[in-house]
């Protein structure tokens, strides 16, 4: 797995003009909410639809860069990553469900219907400090990091790498999916959770909540660009590079080789676990479907597409492949998953380094 | 006094063949009669062991038995009716069937029994020992006895030696009672206990003697529910089996990982669909389109395995994680190709008569027939591999392209050749792994799905590029999760099972890892 995919950084002028784009799009995106409270007549009015859309796809993209900051950088194919923000969301998912309190259809003061409805008489052990927000934000960081430390620590120490690593975390999200299936798992089984009312004292479902949680989800997404910069920037990042691109090699030059890429998939975990956390808010649901192998193995396509290796590549690839998927289900469904299959394999034969390199090479 | 002899004599010949009616002909019009009465004629009947009592019982047994308004009994034959005590055709105007009760249902059902038990048909015979074991009367005792010593197919006896065990532990004899219990002891059957635990209360004077024989039974039973279990976890086995062998060729041998898999699988099925369908209008052929579909499932899933890998992973070697994404992408081009072409809903694919039904093995293991088959199937696709692999001129040059390419290529290898060939080998496979999958599974669009996963973790865990590795993994996981089920339920079964596996390659991963072929270069 030695296959050079070392995407030049842009230079120079390149660097610049990159960085100027990057943050035109993000004072664009700022705005959307902004544009969302002009009267609907007006010219530059943008729709509920598009504020909520774009508010889900900044998660993707923050999704996006946990998975190119293992993948294009350490060179760890994470087929799993859509576990770790299906765990976000359980976390945030399970606070909102506290939050429903008595107001549920059965009005149990602190049962979840779910569980009155399978006869449950008290809450189980580990629903216990979710009904306060700070820990339920710590736990949509703390469990995708430990099960990314727990699954990593035993992969990276048996060398386990390429292929055989992204199989595994493949069968990870598989089994987290069948068990999150079942009823008596204590989360809501098929159904998951949903009929969120409110968070943080806000009502959902109001234009002043939509803007909120779009704006909570843009820091997120500058905060998170900002850590995966400064990682990959630093000699850390470096090392990590190394290894991505002769592991072996590394390791003989003394480089502790299992605990950096125990850092950065962990690091990368509890990203798309907030990015998860942001996510459920604004769609209103969260269901077992979220683990399935289909959802992880799309958001690394959002990587390839865009183009590994650079931060900014993950996020055009997120936008891009989600605005098409937008489009394409509601003009012609049937094309949709041709039109995916079509972009993992145009890209991986024709555009090795995604949209990205494209726009590399036109410059040179 | 000579005329009071005579008269005696006169009585004793009229009576003899009035005796000799007696039993059948006394009985029969109180078939006519009330639930209880008819119930009682009925036993009578039983009891004559007259051979004409059968075609009435059975008659009445299937609500086919009619009655006039005059009370007189009707057995339709034919397009008419005859009365059962002449043996004549009769009119049966204004008939109505003799209705049943449960009470009459199974004085038939014992009636039925003892007259059958002495026909000269085997089947019937058999047939007749069940009815006497379930019905379970002591008046069968004697009954039993004489058909017993005139048995001689053993199949028969057995039954026949249960049936008397049955009736005599109801019965009033000691001794008789007490072979019994150790008869049904040795029979291994829930019946069988369930009449001990019956008669455990009804006797508390053997109890010791009853609770010996159902111990018996209970190891019995734990004995054929253990071989169920394994021949279950056989049957799930060979299925992994048979999608994880193309795997097992093409990841394992050449080092391609092909996402793409589990929808060779899903053509194989739909290879199945089509020529069942082609087959519908021939009439002898439609029983034998399922090994018909066997070639053409693998051909098909050859052909589109060669030109996946001409045309698009042979410009990625060296590069696995491409190769993933790209390889999942197909899949997915050609699971929605599959669902606008043939809709998504599932295709219903028949067994043939003769894979259908469950078979009995020795020791009461019952088996279904498809699962039997596909054991065989995945066993015989096995061997046709290493078959193949070992002895033939393809497989020659296949080992020699992953062991070294170059010198292979010197050798005069066409190895570009040799590797579509393989790749279209393993396809082929999967192809045939759908036929069998077809058998048991929905035939769906996104049947292949279900397997990928579990094929990877099977080549993995068995241990990559080793076919045996792929067999005894298969079989393992198959077994390891039945095993599991009856404690955990399949779900968790399932994730017990890819849990095991990731912690199971901590302790062997260069034994399980140990990559041969192309990817072990780069």
């Amino acid at each position: 797995m030695s296959a050079s995919l070392a995407a030049p950084a842009p230079a120079g002028a390149g660097r610049m003009t990159l960085r100027l784009v990057l943050i035109g799009a993000m004072l664009v995106l700022a705005m959307l909410p902004v544009l969302n409270r002009l009267p609907p007549d007006s010219a530059l009015h943008v729709s509920d639809f598009i504020v909520s859309i774009t508010g889900k796809w900044i998660t993707y993209a923050i999704l996006a860069l946990a998975i190119d900051l293992a993948w294009g950088y350490a060179g760890i194919l994470s087929l799993g990553h859509g576990a770790f923000f299906a765990l976000g969301g359980y976390a945030i998912g399970m606070h909102l469900m506290r939050l429903i309190g008595p107001r549920g259809v059965y009005g149990h003061p602190t049962l979840p219907d779910f569980m009155v409805f399978l006869g449950y008489r008290e809450l189980p052990w580990y629903w216990l400090g979710f009904e306060h927000f700070p820990f339920a934000i710590l736990m949509a960081m703390a469990v995708p990091g430990l099960l990314a430390g727990v699954v990593g620590y035993l992969a990276f120490r048996s060398r386990i790498t390429g292929v055989y690593l992204s199989i595994i975390t493949q069968a990870m999200t598989y089994a987290l999916m069948l068990a999150f299936f079942r009823n008596d798992m204590g989360f809501g089984g098929n159904n998951g959770f949903t009929d969120f009312k409110e968070l943080l004292g806000m009502p959902l479902n109001t234009p002043s909540a939509r803007s909120t949680l779009f704006y909570a989800s843009l820091l997120l997404l500058l905060g998170s660009l900002w850590v995966c910069g400064r990682v990959t920037r630093s000699k850390l990042g470096r090392v990590l590079v190394a290894i991505r691109d002769a592991e072996s090699r590394t390791r003989f030059l003394g480089y502790d080789v299992t605990q950096h890429k125990l850092f950065v998939f962990v690091l990368s975990a509890m990203i798309a676990g907030l990015a998860g956390a942001l996510y459920v808010p604004q769609v209103g649901i969260i269901n077992p479907g979220e683990f399935s192998p289909g959802n992880s193995i799309e958001a690394v396509i959002w990587v390839a597409v865009g183009g590994r290796g650079t931060l900014v590549g993950a996020l055009l690839g997120a936008f891009s492949v989600n605005a098409l998927k937008t489009w394409l289900t509601t003009v012609a469904p049937d094309l949709w998953l041709f039109a995916l299959g079509g972009l993992f394999v145009a890209v991986t034969l024709f555009l090795p380094r995604g949209l990205i390199g494209l726009f590399q090479k036109e410059r040179r | 006094m000579e005329k009071l002899i005579a008269g005696l004599l006169l009585l004793l010949v009229l009576a003899l063949p009035a005796r000799a009616q007696d039993a059948f002909t006394t009985a029969l019009p109180g078939l006519a009669g009330g639930f209880s009465e008819a119930a009682a004629a009925v036993e009578q009947l039983g009891a004559s062991a007259d051979p004409r009592a059968l075609p009435v019982l059975r008659a009445m047994a299937e609500g086919r038995l009619q009655k006039t308004p005059e009370g007189a009994l009707r057995v339709p034959q034919g397009d008419g009716f005859v009365d059962p005590a002449t043996g004549q055709p009769a009119d049966a105007a204004g008939a109505e069937t003799v209705r049943l009760n449960n009470r009459v249902r199974q004085a038939l059902r014992g009636a039925l029994g003892q007259l059958q038990i002495i026909s000269p048909d085997a089947g019937e015979r058999l047939a007749a020992a069940e009815g006497v074991f379930r019905s379970r009367s002591a008046a069968n005792v004697p009954l039993l006895e004489a058909a017993l010593a005139k048995e001689t197919v053993p199949r028969i006896r057995e039954q026949m030696e249960l049936a008397l065990a049955a009736s005599q532990l109801v019965g009033t004899e000691a001794e008789g009672k007490r072979s019994a219990i150790a008869r049904l002891g040795s029979a291994g059957t829930t019946e069988a206990r369930a009449l001990l635990i019956e008669a455990r209360i009804a006797n508390p004077d053997m109890a010791t003697a009853i609770d010996v024989s159902l111990a018996a039974i209970e190891q019995t039973l734990a004995i054929r529910r253990a071989a169920e279990t394994l021949f279950q976890g056989l049957s799930l086995g060979s299925v992994l089996l048979l999608a994880a062998l193309g795997l097992a060729v093409t990841f394992g041998v050449m080092g391609v990982i092909n996402m793409a898999h589990g929808e060779f699988v899903m053509l194989g099925a739909y290879a199945t669909f089509m020529v069942q369908e082609a087959c519908r209008g021939i009439p002898w052929l439609a029983p034998w389109s399922l090994p018909l579909a066997v070639p053409a499932a693998f051909l098909l899933a050859a052909a589109a395995g060669a030109i996946l890998e001409r045309g698009l992973i042979r410009h990625l070697y060296g590069r696995p994680l491409e190769t993933l994404l790209m390889t999942f992408g197909v899949g997915m081009i050609l699971q929605q190709a599959v669902r606008s072409i043939f809709g998504a809903q599932n295709r219903e694919v028949t067994s043939p008569a003769w894979m259908q039904g469950t078979m009995m093995l020795p020791g009461g293991i019952a088996v279904t027939q498809n699962r039997m088959w596909i054991i065989v199937f995945g066993i015989a696709v096995l061997l046709l591999v290493i078959a193949a692999i070992r002895y033939t001129r393809f497989g020659l040059e296949m080992r020699a392209v992953v062991q070294n390419r170059r010198i292979a290529a010197t050798m005069g290898i066409r190895t570009g050749r040799v590797d579509a060939l393989t790749f279209a080998f393993g396809s082929g496979i999967a192809g045939m792994a759908g036929v069998a999958l077809s058998q048991i599974d929905n035939v769906s669009p996104n049947l292949g799905t279900g397997y990928i996963i579990d094929s990877f973790m099977v080549v993995v865990f068995g241990g990559v590029g080793s076919l045996a590795g792929t067999l005894v993994g298969a079989l393992t996981l198959g077994v390891v999760n039945k095993v599991l089920e009856p404690y955990a339920g399949a779900v968790l079964a399932k994730v017990f099972v890819l849990v095991a596996i990731m912690l199971f390659i901590q302790r062997r991963p260069r034994g399980l890892f140990a990559l041969k072929g192309r990817a072990a270069e780069s």
